[in-house]
């Protein structure tokens, strides 16, 4: 029970967390200058978006379930359940960011969805 | 919408970071959560102790070095890609994860699960065929 509450976290606050970071990072817009001084004022401009902090609480606690999660089963079960968040982040993206998200698109999520269900049929340890 | 090779080229790269960094973080954290082994965090000591625990493995260390330049990489892709795009073409990384848990961590991998890794994999093939941006420039 403890373990399904752990992976609806990382699943729902992992995603949560990436929706909040990818708001923040638009509302910055596109980053041009991949120079390591540029980079560092890309974070600090980042850091001073609420999104981003918001995002980062939600990824913090996605990661430490994540961690909990590692301590009893295999990363080879444990990292493809996590993909379940596409379709979590398909929504997401449509909804909450107003992305258009094309049928092909829905296509190769369903198709990752599918992979997931399959890798949890082959759990063999 | 409009989207230039330079801005393709951009995405991939990084999209290539996160694939090989997020990964390789997850498989450390694999290694030094199994060293660790299961730890109860019900009550606020047992929580402490999984946390002291935590930072003092070189290994957990390595593998949130690996992911904070995953997180890097995310970051500064999704300030103009699309999140349903780059989250699903980052998806390679499952099959990456596979392969690094089976060779690094001796992990035993049954050929269903091979089989619905390389499911994962064809749905990033399918999104990668999208194009990477569907909303106005930030």
């Amino acid at each position: 029970m403890i373990i399904f509450i752990f992976y609806l976290l990382i699943i729902g606050a992992g995603t949560g967390g990436e929706l909040c970071v990818s708001r923040a990072m638009k509302e910055l817009g596109e980053v041009k200058d991949f120079r390591p001084a540029a980079l560092v004022g890309v974070i600090i401009r980042a850091l001073r978006v609420p999104w981003m902090w918001a995002g980062l609480g939600l990824m913090a606690t996605a990661f430490f379930s994540l961690l909990a999660v590692l301590s009893r089963q295999n990363v080879s079960l444990v990292v493809p359940v996590t993909a379940l968040s596409y379709g979590a982040g398909a929504l997401g993206g449509k909804f909450f960011l107003g992305e258009q998200v094309t049928s092909r698109r829905w296509a190769g999520v369903l198709l990752v969805c599918i992979g997931v269900a399959v890798v949890l049929m082959g759990r063999g340890n | 919408m409009n989207f230039s090779p330079s801005l393709h080229f951009k995405t991939y790269l990084l999209i290539f970071v996160m694939v090989i960094f997020g990964p390789l973080g997850n498989v450390l954290l694999g290694r030094g959560m199994k060293r660790i082994g299961a730890v109860g965090v019900a009550t606020p000591p047992e929580a402490l102790n999984f946390l002291s625990r935590i930072l003092t493995s070189g290994t957990i260390w390595l593998g949130i070095g690996s992911l904070a330049i995953f997180f890097l990489a995310n970051m500064l892709v999704l300030s103009w890609a699309d999140y349903s795009y780059v989250q699903p073409a980052s998806s390679v990384a499952y099959g990456m994860s596979a392969l690094l848990a089976h060779f690094l961590l001796h992990e035993v991998i049954t050929p269903m699960r091979w089989m619905g890794v390389l499911l994962i994999c064809l749905g990033v093939l399918v999104v990668g065929h999208t194009p990477p941006r569907t909303t106005g420039p930030g």
